[in-house]
């Protein structure tokens, strides 16, 4: 009986457990230099200097500031609920981690005679897999304003979990354009099906649009951080925090920011594949060939955060008024127009263009 | 005991247990949180029947969309386990009276409904698959499903033309 017990591919789970190591280390080094890159830019545009002082071009900023929020003192109102003013900031962070478990980081790798995908669980509902784990990002900002017993943080955190449940609309709607396109909701035949043929921006430039703009809206960030408006919430749902809990709230914003990244370049500029380039030809590169297209990603990747960056110091903020606007009467019915456009010309395709 | 059976007791007893706790914590907010652990256990009960499309789609429409408008509500209202009323003893006669019929008809009902030699297929079946039940939904089942999206429809316009009073 215990021997049935034990019948595990022992192979299998230190493979993915290292794998899920290195992906989740590589996105908390992401995230950190994310912090740098974001104030290096914020001083770029408005000509400043930015972060100088800790290493050469302070470079070791991150660091230091991951430092200074550990040592301070962690304060927990009295009045507020022990238990789920902690879970909020846990939360918030476990559902930023979770999404890159469907992703797709390159080609397959050959160790010790051992073939490895790089893609941590490759199972044919990926689409909804993220779109699940996005809906459960709420939970962090609703349970961590409420704990903290503070009418300020109630209202920002009630702010924020309606903006998502809005923008998670027009997203959804966006990707069963896609969908109706791929076929598919495996991730890594989305992606196989880009590098045989051209990038689903070409086919779906609004519906890209539509996600970006709600996946700007997801990550609560400006020109949508109305959770955030200290003008009128004094500091948003994470007002009563203090220390690293207050670290992880900021810090999920950006690992969110990283893997929204991700996605949309998963979803609509290809993945892992190198533009211009025909990947089949390089088959003989083995390992380096998966490393290039793990770079090609994450060059795409770049890309998008300096856009959300740009984006930030660029904006204003809405109104919250503007905001519900934007999303209920702005990007749903574009979105559905964009499905129903879709879904009309893939059902004339299969028909051989005829009526 | 292998791993599919050890993960079913595990997913059945967080299932019932926080259940359980849904109905006897005494915040309406702790018995919010503790439904969305129920819901959590059952999508894993999906996927360990391998219906990995109706698990994913249980936790984006249960857990991900309807808790959160509960927690919403509950949260704006401010129920808190102070401020709940002292029930009339005559309600709760009468709440325990209507339970043991509940469990009476439950009882008579489940006495006929049981299936021999039928096994759950774990890990093998495959209707809940999204091929599988697209193709089921929109071949075999079609009316129903349509009536259905009519019956959204008009509730959808009812919230609005209430929202609108």
């Amino acid at each position: 009986m215990h021997s049935a017990l034990l019948a595990i591919d022992v192979f299998f789970v230190i493979e993915k457990l290292v794998l899920i190591i290195a992906i989740v280390s590589i996105s908390l080094g992401i995230a950190m230099y994310e912090t740098y890159f974001e104030r290096k830019i914020a001083a770029w545009i408005q000509d400043r200097r930015g972060p100088n002082r800790a290493g050469p071009f302070g470079i070791l900023q991150p660091l230091a500031d991951g430092l200074k929020l550990f040592m301070k003192e962690e304060i927990i109102p009295n009045t507020s609920n022990r238990f789920l003013f902690i879970l909020g900031p846990c939360l918030a962070m476990l559902a930023a981690m979770m999404t890159s478990a469907v992703i797709p980081w390159g080609g397959k790798i050959n160790v010790f005679g051992r073939e490895m995908n790089l893609q941590i669980a490759d199972i044919n509902i990926g689409i909804l897999y993220v779109f699940g784990v996005v809906s459960m990002g709420v939970y962090g900002i609703m349970i961590g304003g409420w704990a903290s017993n503070n009418k300020f943080s109630l209202m920002a955190a009630l702010r924020g979990a309606s903006q998502v449940i809005s923008y998670e609309l027009p997203m959804g709607l966006s990707l069963i354009a896609l969908l109706m396109l791929t076929g598919s909701l495996k991730m890594s035949e989305i992606v196989g099906q880009q590098i045989d043929s051209w990038y689903n921006v070409l086919y779906q430039p609004l519906g890209f649009f539509i996600f970006l703009v709600c996946a700007f809206a997801e990550c609560n960030r400006t020109p949508f951080d109305l959770p955030e408006a200290e003008n009128e919430l004094n500091f948003g749902y994470h007002q009563e925090y203090s220390s690293m809990k207050l670290g992880f709230y900021l810090f999920a914003e950006y690992i969110n920011m990283f893997i929204s990244s991700v996605v949309m370049a998963t979803l609509f500029w290809g993945g892992y594949d190198i533009p211009f380039v025909n990947d089949a030809s390089l088959a003989g590169w083995g390992n380096w060939l998966a490393a290039l297209q793990g770079l090609a990603l994450f060059i795409k990747v770049a890309i998008f955060i300096f856009l959300f960056m740009w984006v930030r110091w660029t904006i204003p903020r809405f109104r919250y008024d503007q905001l519900m606007n934007l999303g209920w009467k702005g990007l749903i019915p574009l979105s559905l127009i964009n499905m129903i456009v879709t879904a009309a010309i893939v059902l004339l395709k299969s028909n051989g263009w005829k009526f | 005991m292998d791993i599919s059976q050890v993960l079913f007791y595990a997913l059945s007893a967080m299932a019932l247990g926080s259940a359980i706790m849904v109905v006897i914590s005494r915040n309406p907010v702790h018995s919010v949180l503790w439904l969305i652990i129920t819901f959590f256990a059952i999508s894993g009960h999906y996927i360990l029947l391998n219906a990995q499309f109706l698990g994913i789609v249980n936790l984006i429409v249960y857990a991900g969309a309807i808790m959160v408008l509960f927690l919403f509500v509950i949260m704006l209202m401010n129920l808190n386990a102070e401020t709940e009323p002292q029930k009339n003893k005559w309600l709760k006669l009468a709440g325990v009276v209507a339970g043991g019929c509940l469990l009476l008809v439950l009882v008579a009902a489940l006495k006929q409904a049981e299936v021999k030699g039928k096994v759950a297929e774990l890990g093998t079946g495959d209707i809940g698959l999204i091929k599988n039940l697209g193709n089921a939904l929109f071949t075999d089942f079609v009316v129903p499903f349509e009536i259905s999206s009519i019956l959204f429809l008009s509730a959808m316009v009812g919230a609005v033309v209430i929202g609108k009073k």
